[in-house]
């Protein structure tokens, strides 16, 4: 159970405080209302790049880092399709810096121009690095507009290619701040060793005159049912073939959210799933797979994915994969697989309540959700779940009409270590 | 509400005491030795089992990591199967880590179920039996890991930067596919019953540890475990490095190049060591360093770019690491000599200096999030031969040392000309 007080400013800013006074340290945590989904599809990657301008200096400060170095905090922020979310943790003693610097970026940013001629440099090499230049690094741009035809999630983070940020221009930066940056699109989690009383008077004193901007009403077309199988194959240079199925699924906030996350995990969580023991043990034709879902805001995707091992066609690797999902389809799960899913669900839960910054950003996340209180009752959501309504989700998934195949194939003359593996084998 | 000074930080406190658990110690009838850290609100408890390695042999050089790896493959009374469903079913993590220096079995469990998931894993300490069929399974996944590994930068890069700095070691172990092949039941089984034994062992409770916790945890392992005749040699060879210092291995269509440059460095236990950890933080060791200041924050070549120390048994290492676009990485390359030679002949400036002190008093005291943090700390120095003045030590040079102190450290143990340079990409 995590406790904790909830107000709202009267310029929109929402704010959750956690009190912990075991530690001696103190988290500020804001959450943004604004993620890729929300970007123009001629302008991808322009939530990302602004995450990074976001430490490019504010208003009244011209570096935001150095001066939280210097009371002895750390911070760091990341970027979905869904959220921005911004972090600090630092001693508790000198928690009023983080609302300084908070405050004054939430206020305006400096938009110098060569923080984002840099920062555009920056995330073009943070693009080669984590997709362009790894093994499969390019696969989730290619799987998600198979899997998307109409909703913004059509596009990766990072953006859908290299261009558009090379074309971000400062006009655009001042824009989206001015239409996402705002107190009303944000939620503030305090937690640590704080009071509420305390985190209200500072609230007010560094958020309160903020002004609250206006209110942006989102509006994306939704991505409409699927009704034909799609697939993809594309040729790389990696060592191994691949394959990705990925279905669409419900919304995070739908009830059926929770039985498909523990279909993924009957599937392939630990060394126990029925992926794992079956299509790698036992019949020996992956080296590795995996079953997950992305837990989006709106529609989701439920992907399994494979590496089959050397000398498995794709055809009979596909049909394993299938076999599986088959089987989940027809048969009820048993009672002690479920009970199994289940009791882990409820030990990652209370593993996650000895991380202080775990607790401030899931509280913000369930307030975006609705309810920060929601998150207490997540346990016992998927502690109610039934085998007959993890059969019903599983026949309403893994449909092949709701499915979009990715093969990723090897390119050939490239698996130079290919004699030594067979000689393996024997 | 007017008059708000945006403009001024606000005033702060420095970092005074840092308060660490110690632990309560106890030794087995066996000759284990217990360390446990009881505090926490939550009800759980990580429990790790580290054993020291055997003395690295160069031809076999995947035999602890294979031993380490398998050990929940199968026992004489349970197969892989049967002791994946009974962890998982009842909410547990049962990890199994290999180190240089050291190789650990780690449960994670709600202590209402310790009874339950402490057997399976003494069951895989004292009686892993390494089934063929698994030892197959296992060969070919990993060979086909490898192979996607190899494709990336900067794991062959740091592959490629330990074996010159390390040699034929554990340290600087670099496996190669065929490596697997020579992997047998044979050598495990040895290997496993020489190294995995009570004496060889030290157990480290963290979280709702209470006199039930650490009776269960001492009377299974007390039962009926005991030292074989011969004991395993844990000594290691000494640390040739290469004499070439300059590694280029080239991929022709690299859209960025992996880079690690470096040298053979002091260990913690050196006096040097931790005014070393000042002078590498302002160099590479945080967001904040000149190494990310100038390349990533000012150049732009790079998503990130940090420099570090590694610390062993028996070798240490000092490395600056980055992936940089392929086109600039002469020039990043001459940024980061740049960088190293101010450190030996211009003093830090006090407003710096002090901003890393801060920095790194308020990340030791960050780090102390729950009962586990306060754990690894403790082993931090235990394994090093290190006691808890270490970090008195440490905090008094972090607040203390002066900028030509520094200055002198970098004249001392930084010599861009003869570090190692690796390069795996285009030059």
């Amino acid at each position: 159970m995590v406790k904790f007080n909830r107000f709202t400013l009267d310029n929109g800013l929402r704010v959750i405080v956690h009190e912990d006074h075991t530690t001696p340290m103190a988290v500020l945590n804001i959450l943004y209302d604004v993620g890729a989904r929300d970007e123009d599809a001629e302008r991808t990657g322009f939530a990302h790049l602004f995450e990074h301008l976001m430490f490019g200096g504010s208003v009244n400060i011209p570096n935001y880092d150095g001066p939280l170095q210097r009371v002895g905090g750390e911070n760091n922020a990341f970027t979905s399709n869904d959220i921005t979310n911004y972090y600090i943790t630092l001693p508790s003693a000198n928690i009023e810096t983080a609302f300084w610097l908070e405050s004054d970026r939430m206020l305006s940013l400096a938009f110098s121009e060569k923080s984002l001629e840099v920062q555009r440099n920056v995330v073009i090499e943070e693009f080669k690095q984590r997709y362009l230049n790894q093994p499969y690094g390019d696969v989730w741009l290619k799987l998600r507009p198979l899997v998307y035809k109409t909703h913004a999630y059509r596009w990766a983070t990072i953006g859908q290619t290299i261009k558009h940020i090379e074309d971000a221009r400062i006009e655009d930066v001042k824009a989206f701040f001015k239409k996402h940056y705002n107190p009303q699109n944000a939620i503030m989690v305090v937690g640590g060793d704080v009071t509420t009383e305390q985190v209200k008077e500072l609230a007010e004193k560094w958020f309160g005159n903020i002004p609250a901007g206006e209110k942006y009403v989102r509006n994306l077309p939704q991505e409409p049912a699927q009704h034909e199988a799609r697939r993809e194959t594309t040729t790389g240079k990696v060592p191994l073939n691949d394959i990705y199925i990925a279905f669409q699924m419900c919304s995070r906030a739908d009830a059926a959210y929770y039985p498909a996350e523990l279909i993924s995990d009957i599937l392939s969580r630990g060394n126990s799933s029925r992926l794992y023991k079956s299509l790698i043990k036992e019949k020996q034709l992956f080296s590795e797979v995996h079953a997950y879902i992305t837990g989006s805001v709106d529609k989701g995707m439920f992907v399994l994915q494979g590496k089959p091992l050397q000398g498995v066609s794709m055809e009979d690797a596909e049909a394993a994969l299938w076999a599986e999902l088959e089987k989940i389809k027809t048969e009820d799960v048993p009672l002690d697989e479920l009970t199994k899913v289940q009791n882990k669900t409820e030990s990652t839960m209370v593993f996650s309540e000895m991380s202080l910054l775990d607790k401030a950003m899931n509280l913000a996340y369930y307030e975006l959700l609705g309810d920060a209180n929601e998150f207490n009752y997540e346990t016992a959501k998927f502690l109610a779940v039934t085998p007959s309504q993890i059969k019903e989700q599983a026949l309403n998934i893994f449909r092949k009409e709701n499915s979009s195949t990715l093969i990723y194939l090897a390119e050939q003359g490239n698996s130079v270590n290919e004699p030594e593996l067979s000689e393996a084998e024997n | 509400m007017t008059g708000l000074d945006r403009i001024t930080p606000p005033q702060f406190n420095g970092v005074e005491n840092i308060n660490l658990i110690h632990p309560e110690r106890k030794e087995l009838d066996n000759g284990a030795k217990m360390f446990i850290f009881n505090s926490g609100e939550q009800e759980l408890v990580r429990i790790e089992f580290i054993f020291s390695n055997l003395r690295f042999d160069p031809a076999k050089p995947l035999l602890n990591v294979a031993v380490n790896t398998m050990l929940n493959d199968g026992t004489t009374t349970m197969t892989a199967a049967q002791i994946a469903d009974k962890i998982d079913f009842y909410g547990a993590f049962l990890q199994f880590d290999y180190g240089s220096d050291s190789s650990q079995v780690t449960l994670y469990t709600l202590t209402k179920h310790l009874n339950a998931t402490l057997p399976v894993v003494k069951e895989v300490i004292t009686d892993s039996i390494f089934p063929e069929k698994e030892l197959a399974t296992y060969k070919r996944n990993q060979q086909q890991k490898l192979q996607v590994s190899l494709q990336k930068n900067d794991f062959v890069a740091r592959r490629l930067f330990n074996q010159a700095i390390f040699g034929d070691t554990i340290y600087g172990i670099a496996a190669q596919a065929e490596d697997f092949q020579s992997l047998n039941r044979e050598d495990m089984l040895q290997h496993f019953k020489q190294m995995y034994q009570p004496g060889n062992c030290t157990i480290i409770i963290a979280g709702k540890a209470g006199a039930e916790v650490i009776a269960a945890v001492t009377n299974t392992f007390e039962d009926d475990w005991n030292n074989q005749t011969s004991k395993g040699d844990t000594t290691q060879p000494e640390v040739k490095s290469a004499s070439e210092h300059f590694i280029y291995k080239e991929k022709a269509d690299a859209l960025q190049s992996a880079i690690r440059v470096g040298t053979p460095f002091v260990k913690k236990s050196h006096p040097d060591f931790a005014g070393l950890q000042v002078l590498n933080t302002v160099l590479g060791g945080y967001f904040g360093s000149r190494l990310m200041s100038n390349i990533r924050e000012d150049k732009g070549y790079t998503y990130g770019i940090g420099s570090g120390m590694a610390s062993f048994k028996n070798a240490g290492s000092f490395f600056i690491a980055s992936e940089v676009g392929a086109d600039v990485c002469k020039a990043a390359l001459t940024e980061v000599e740049k960088e190293i030679n101010l450190l030996k002949t211009e003093v830090i400036p006090d407003e710096e200096l002090s901003l890393v002190r801060n920095f790194m008093l308020g990340s030791l005291l960050g780090s102390l999030e729950n009962v586990m943090s306060h754990a690894d700390k403790f082993k931090n120095i235990y394994f090093s031969g290190l006691d808890y003045d270490y970090y008195d030590r440490y905090a008094e040079t972090v607040k203390n040392i002066t900028a030509a102190e520094l200055k002198a450290l970098a004249n001392k143990y930084y010599d861009f000309e003869n570090f190692y340079k690796v390069v795996v990409g285009k030059y």
